[in-house]
C-alpha cells in the first residue's frame, strides 16, 4: 500500500478546493468499503478526503413539508435512533440497520453507500422506494437528481471531478402509504445482498385502490433497478395476489444479473419476483397501518 | 449418560477454569505475529497468479536492487530433498512435494502457489519488491475437479506421475490419479441378487476450509553458529521441527521451534508454508524474518480440505445391511496425499458389513494441497453413506435410528481393514440418541423435516512425553509439549491432579518448546487428552513411587508398607504415619533432592468415537434457505475430564460440519481462481445462523486408557452433512447429492430452474 494524504475539511468550501488539488481523491465516511478496496489493491489514489468534519454532511432534519434530509455522512445508528424517523419512515430503518453489525453502523453513512455506487448497496432500493433525491456540490454550485439516475455502472456513478453528495433528500410521503425494504442472503448476517429489494405502495383513501407504487430492485443488474412499470401496472388495481404477481413478475422481468459467486441468473431472477411480492405485501401492511 | 460404574474421581468430570483463560480474554496471550525481536524485519510472498502455468524464469535482480530489500529467495534456495515420506502425524507427504509446495520449483500448480519470498526493512517495501520481480510462465489448462482430473486427456500437473494401483504396480500411462486403493470383502454380487433394496447414488462434496480466525505465520531467526530458531502458530512443534530439518538439511539438533499460542487449526496448522521461506530469507540477510498471511492467502494457499465424487450402491436383505460398494475419488490438491484412504475406512465402520467393496482414489486438481480437517475424509464419505443409509430405511419402513442400532457394529466387528472393534460405544450413542428428548418430540409444520445420521473416526494415539516437577509448596508444574488447542492445558492439568490426588488448582501446565521437553507428536487425530494424559498419568505415578520410596526413608520402613491414597501418604499398619503430598513436597531437599515425574507413551489404543446426530430444518421454498431449528448430538466419548470442553468441541464440530453442509465451499472459475477467498463470500455460519446445539454425552470407557478417554475433538464433523442431507430430504421430498445445500441449489432444484 503506498503512501496516502489525509485531508480533513471542515467545510464545503475546504473540500471543493481539496477536489481541485490536481491529486487523485477518495471520500472517507465511514470508511468501511473504501479503506479495505485501498487495502486490497482494488483502489489507489493520491489523498483521502474525510468528510465527517463538514457541518451540511453531518446533520439531517425534516423540512417544513415533512421530508427528511440527511448529511450523506450521518452515521446510520444516528438515523435508526431517532425515535421520529422510526415511525415515520420504518423503510430508512429497514435498510440502515442491515448495512453491516453495529460497530459499522456507527460509521457508515448513506453517502458512503450511495457513493460507493455496489450495484447490491443496501440502502438504496429503499431509497429509491421512497423517491428520494441527492443533492450534489461542488465548487460550481448544487445539482439535486434522482436517486436512480445517480449510478451509470458497479462503482460508477454520474459524480462529476469535483463533486460530492451532500445530502439525501426523503421528499413527504403520500398519505395512505407504506414502504418496506428487505433482502436475500445466504446466512442471516454478514453478507451481500443475492437481491435487495424496496417497494413503495400508496392507497387512496378508501385504503381499497392502489394509487400508486414505487419498486426498486437491487443486485440483478449492473446499477439498482428502479422499475417504474412494474409500479405503474399496480395504479388503479386493488391490492391482491393477482395483481401483486403481476408486479413481482414485471419487476423479474427487468432483471438482467449474471451468475457468480454470490447467485445465479435463475435463482437471482426468481429471487426477484418472491422478494418483491413479499416488498409489496409487507408495504401494504405498513400502508393500512399508516 | 454413563453406561458403566465409573469411578469415583475427584478432578476428572469437574469444570474448572482453563488456565490460559485470563491470557486471553484480557489479550495478553501470545500468538505468533506478536513476536518482536531485535532487529525483525518482515517479508512478503510473491504467489502464482495462475493456476497451472510453467515457470520459464524468474529475475529477481530488480527487487534485489530495490532500497530497503535484504534478501530474496525462490525455490533454487532450498536444497535438492529426497522423495522421502514426512509423516506429520495427520496426513503424510513426501519431501520433495513438501519443498515444492513451500516454492514452486518447475511449475505453478495452483493460484496462490508461492514462488518467491522477500525481506526488507519494512513489509511495504517487500509488497513493493515482489511487483519488481520478473516471472515468465506458460500458461497451461487447469484442471479444476477429480472427474475432469481422471479423463484420459486431461492435462497433467505432473507428468512422471503414474497411478499406483491396488495390486502395488504403477500405471503405464502417467495420470493425475496418483494412487488407487481397494479394500474388498465377501460376495457383493451374489448379496445384490438376494438383496431386498438396493440403493445406488453419486455424490459431489466441495473443496472447503477449516476457516481458524488467524492466519498463519512464521518468524525465522537463523543464529550466526547455524542453529535455527523458529516461532510459529502451528498444531505440532516438532512435526515443524522435522519437516524443517528434511527441507532445509539441518540436523533436528539444530532447530528450536517456539510454538506460540493458537488461534484454531482443526488440522490445518500441521504443515510448514511460511516457516522454511522466513528461515531462507533470515539465513540470507541474516537477521530474524517474519512472514505473515492474510486471508485470502490462507484460501488460496494452505491446506483445506478434498472435495470429491463418490458413487455407492448398498443392498439391505430383512432389515440388515448385506453389501456396500463405494467409490471416492478425492481431490488431493497440487500434490498426492488427500485423505480418501481415511474417509474409505471410516464411513462404514459403525456397521456390521460383510460384503464390501471399496475403491479410494487419490486425484491431483490445480488447487492448494490439502491438510487435515477434523476426521479428514470421514465427513465427506459419510455424506454418500449415511444418505444411502436414510434412502435404505425409508425403503425398508423402519426407523432410521432403528435401523442403524439394528446393523452396528460392536466389539469384535471387523471393519473392512479387518481389524476388529474394541470395546465401542456404537450401540450405546444410537440408543443415547433415540432417547433423547429431541428425537421423541414430534417434528410438525409445513417445510420442516427431521434427519439422522451417523459417524466414526479412528482416534490416534503416537507419541507423547511429559515432565513434572513437584515445587517445595505442594503444587507441580507440568512441562508439555502438546500445542493446546481445545484446552488440553486444563484436561493434562486435570489428569495429573486426578493421579496425584491433589486440586486442580495446584497443577500449573506449560507447553513448551522443542529444546525443552521429549518428542510430542501433533495434536491432532483427537490424540492430546488422550495420549498426553497417558503421559501425564504415567508422570504421576512415578511422583507416586518416589514419594513413596522417600516416605520409607523418613519412617525408616519397607516402600511395600506405604499407600499413596488421595493425595497422602500413609504407613499401612501405623495410622501415626501420614504425610501429605505438600507435606512431604516440602521436605525434597533433606530426603534427596528435586523431584520429577516423567512420562512418555507411544499411546496405542486410542478407542475409536462414534457420534450420531439428530437435526430439524426448516426449507422456505420460495428461496431455498435451510434453517437449522434444532441439533441434538450424541457421543461416545469414553470419560468426560473436563465436560464442558467435551461439550464444545462437540458443538463445534457440529458448527463446522453444519457450514460444510449448507454453504461453505471452493468457488472457482474457469481459470482456477478462488473467487471467493474471504470471510465474506466464503460463508462459515455465524452465531446468527445457529440454535444451541444439545449435546449428550455417553460414557464407555476406552479400556485402553487409565481414565477411559477416548478422543472427542474429530468425530462430531463427521454425521452434519449427511445429517442435514437427510432432514431436508425429509422436508422437501429432495435429495440433495452435491453440496453445499445452499440456498441457490435448493431454490434451483426445488422451482426447477436453469
Amino acid at each position: 500500500m503506498k503512501e496516502i494524504d489525509y485531508l480533513a475539511p471542515s467545510s464545503l468550501g475546504e473540500a471543493y478546493a481539496a477536489l481541485q488539488n490536481g491529486k487523485t481523491s477518495a471520500f472517507l465516511a465511514g470508511g468501511t468499503d473504501i479503506i479495505v478496496q485501498l487495502r486490497e489493491g482494488r483502489k489507489e489514489v493520491d489523498q483521502l478526503i474525510d468528510v465527517k468534519h463538514i457541518p451540511e454532511l453531518m446533520s439531517y432534519g425534516w423540512t417544513d413539508d415533512g421530508g427528511l434530509v440527511i448529511g450523506a455522512s450521518v452515521p446510520f445508528a444516528e438515523i435508526y435512533e431517532d425515535d421520529e424517523i422510526v415511525r415515520r419512515l420504518p423503510c430508512v430503518i429497514d435498510c440502515a440497520t442491515l448495512v453491516g453489525g453495529i460497530q459499522i453502523q456507527s460509521r457508515a453513512c448513506f453517502g458512503g453507500n450511495i457513493g460507493n455506487s455496489g450495484p447490491a448497496a443496501d440502502t438504496v432500493p429503499a431509497l429509491i422506494a421512497l423517491g428520494a433525491t441527492l443533492t450534489l456540490g461542488s465548487a460550481g454550485g448544487t445539482r439535486e437528481l434522482a436517486l436512480e439516475d445517480f449510478f451509470t455502472g458497479p462503482g460508477q456513478n454520474v459524480l462529476e471531478p469535483g463533486e460530492l453528495i451532500i445530502t439525501i433528500n426523503i421528499p413527504p410521503q403520500p398519505a395512505n402509504s407504506g414502504a418496506f425494504f428487505h433482502r436475500f442472503i445466504p446466512r442471516n448476517e454478514m453478507d451481500i445482498a443475492v437481491v435487495n429489494v424496496g417497494a413503495r405502495v400508496d392507497l387512496d383513501a378508501t385504503g381499497e385502490r392502489i394509487e400508486g407504487a414505487r419498486i426498486s430492485v437491487g443486485a440483478v443488474a449492473p446499477v439498482p433497478l428502479f422499475v417504474a412499470e412494474a409500479g405503474d401496472a399496480l395504479v388503479g388495481e386493488t391490492p391482491t395476489e393477482d395483481s401483486f404477481g403481476r408486479a413481482a413478475d414485471i419487476a423479474a422481468a427487468a432483471a438482467t444479473p449474471i451468475t457468480d459467486m454470490r447467485g445465479s441468473i435463475a435463482q437471482r431472477v426468481h429471487l426477484t419476483r418472491v422478494l418483491t411480492y413479499r416488498a409489496l405485501d409487507r408495504a401494504l401492511e405498513r400502508a393500512r397501518e399508516a | 449418560m454413563t453406561t458403566t460404574e465409573k469411578p469415583d474421581y475427584k478432578v476428572i468430570g469437574t469444570r474448572p477454569i482453563r488456565p490460559d483463560g485470563v491470557e486471553k480474554v484480557t489479550g495478553k496471550a501470545l500468538y505468533g505475529a506478536d513476536i518482536h525481536l531485535p532487529d525483525l524485519v518482515q517479508g512478503a510472498v510473491l504467489r502464482s497468479p495462475h493456476a497451472h502455468a510453467r515457470i520459464l524464469s524468474i529475475d529477481t535482480s530488480a527487487a534485489e536492487a530495490m532500497s530497503g530489500v535484504l534478501a530474496v529467495v525462490t525455490h533454487s534456495d532450498l536444497p535438492v530433498v529426497a522423495d522421502k515420506v514426512l509423516d506429520m502425524g495427520e496426513g503424510a507427504s513426501t519431501a520433495s512435494d513438501m519443498s515444492k509446495n513451500v516454492l514452486a520449483a518447475d511449475k505453478a500448480l495452483y493460484r496462490g502457489h508461492a514462488i518467491a519470498g522477500v525481506a526488507a526493512t519494512n513489509v511495504h517495501d517487500a509488497l513493493t519488491a515482489i511487483e519488481a520481480i520478473k516471472v515468465e510462465y506458460e500458461v497451461l489448462p487447469p484442471v479444476l475437479n477429480v472427474q475432469d482430473a481422471m479423463r484420459d486427456d486431461a492435462p497433467l500437473l505432473d507428468e512422471s506421475r503414474h497411478t499406483r494401483n491396488p495390486d502395488g504396480e504403477e500405471s503405464d500411462n502417467a495420470s493425475n490419479v496418483a494412487a488407487h486403493n481397494r479394500f474388498e470383502g465377501g460376495d457383493v454380487d451374489a448379496a445384490y441378487a438376494e438383496a431386498d433394496v438396493v440403493v445406488e447414488r453419486e455424490f459431489d462434496t466441495k473443496m472447503v476450509h477449516q476457516g481458524y480466525i488467524e492466519p498463519h505465520n512464521g518468524t525465522a531467526n537463523w543464529n550466526s553458529d547455524g542453529t535455527l530458531t523458529v516461532w510459529t502458530s502451528t498444531q505440532g512443534a516438532f512435526a515443524v521441527r522435522g519437516a524443517l530439518a528434511e527441507l532445509l538439511q539441518l540436523p533436528v539438533s539444530r532447530i528450536r521451534v517456539i510454538p506460540m499460542e493458537i488461534g484454531g487449526g482443526f488440522g490445518g496448522k500441521i504443515g510448514v508454508y511460511l516457516e522454511p521461506v522466513a528461515a531462507l530469507l533470515s539465513r540470507k540477510c541474516g537477521r530474524p524474518v517474519q512472514l505473515t498471511m492474510d486471508r485470502t492467502d490462507v484460501f488460496q494457499a494452505t491446506g483445506p480440505t478434498s472435495g470429491g465424487h463418490m458413487k455407492g450402491k448398498i443392498a439391505v436383505k430383512d432389515g440388515k445391511i448385506t453389501a456396500a460398494e463405494v467409490s471416492l475419488a478425492f481431490e488431493a490438491g497440487a500434490f498426492p496425499g488427500s485423505p480418501v484412504m481415511a474417509g474409505a475406512m471410516c464411513m462404514l465402520s459403525p456397521y456390521e458389513v460383510e460384503n464390501f467393496k471399496v475403491d479410494a482414489y487419490d486425484v491431483v486438481v490445480n488447487k492448494p494441497k490439502v491438510a487435515a480437517y477434523r476426521a479428514p475424509g470421514a465427513p465427506n464419505a459419510s455424506f454418500c453413506v449415511e444418505q444411502l443409509i436414510d434412502e435404505l430405511a425409508r425403503e425398508t419402513g423402519v426407523d432410521p435410528l432403528q435401523f442403524r442400532l439394528d446393523n452396528s457394529a460392536h466389539e469384535g466387528t471387523r471393519m473392512i481393514t479387518g481389524v476388529a472393534h474394541p470395546r465401542i460405544g456404537q450401540e450405546e450413542t444410537v440408543q443415547a440418541a433415540q432417547a433423547s428428548d429431541h428425537y421423541n418430540s414430534p417434528i410438525e409444520g409445513p417445510n420442516r423435516g427431521r434427519g439422522v445420521a451417523g459417524g466414526f473416526w479412528f482416534n490416534a494415539g503416537m507419541q507423547s512425553s511429559v515432565v513434572a516437577s513437584v515445587n517445595p509448596d505442594g503444587t507441580v508444574n507440568l512441562i508439555e509439549g502438546s500445542t493446546d488447542i481445545g484446552g488440553t492445558r486444563a484436561s493434562l492439568a486435570m489428569q495429573l491432579a486426578e493421579t496425584l490426588g491433589i486440586e486442580y488448582d495446584s497443577v500449573r501446565p506449560t507447553v513448551v518448546d522443542t529444546d525443552s521437553v521429549g518428542h510430542n507428536d501433533v495434536t491432532g487425530g483427537s490424540r492430546t487428552a488422550y495420549a498426553s494424559g497417558q503421559a501425564v498419568y504415567e508422570a504421576g505415578l512415578d511422583i507416586q513411587q518416589q514419594m513413596v520410596a522417600r516416605a520409607a526413608q523418613l519412617w525408616e520402613c519397607e516402600a511395600e508398607d506405604i499407600e499413596y491414597v488421595d493425595g497422602a501418604l500413609r504407613h499401612t499398619s501405623d495410622s501415626e504415619k501420614t504425610m501429605t503430598f505438600a507435606e512431604l513436597a516440602g521436605k525434597q531437599m533433606e530426603t534427596g533432592g528435586p523431584l520429577q515425574g516423567r512420562g512418555s507413551v507411544v499411546a496405542r489404543s486410542p478407542g475409536a468415537a462414534f457420534g450420531v446426530h439428530v437435526v430439524d430444518v426448516e426449507v422456505d421454498p420460495d428461496t431455498g434457505k435451510v434453517d437449522i431449528l434444532r441439533y441434538t448430538i450424541a457421543q461416545d466419548v469414553g470419560t468426560a475430564v473436563h465436560p464442558a470442553y467435551v461439550e464444545g468441541q462437540m458443538q463445534g464440530g457440529v458448527v463446522q460440519g453444519i457450514g460444510w453442509a449448507l454453504n461453505e465451499e471452493y468457488y472457482y472459475g474457469e481459470d482456477g481462481r478462488m473467487e471467493n477467498a474471504s470471510f465474506l463470500d466464503y460463508r462459515m455460519p455465524t452465531s446468527l445462523d445457529l440454535p444451541m446445539i444439545d449435546t449428550i454425552i455417553v460414557e464407555v470407557p476406552n479400556p485402553g486408557h487409565p481414565y477411559g478417554v477416548r478422543g472427542v475433538g474429530e468425530v462430531p464433523i463427521v454425521p452434519p452433512l449427511a445429517a442435514i442431507a437427510n432432514a431436508v430430504h425429509d422436508a422437501t421430498g429432495h435429495r440433495f447429492t452435491e453440496l453445499p445445500i445452499s440456498p441457490r441449489r435448493v431454490v434451483e432444484e426445488l422451482h426447477n430452474l436453469q
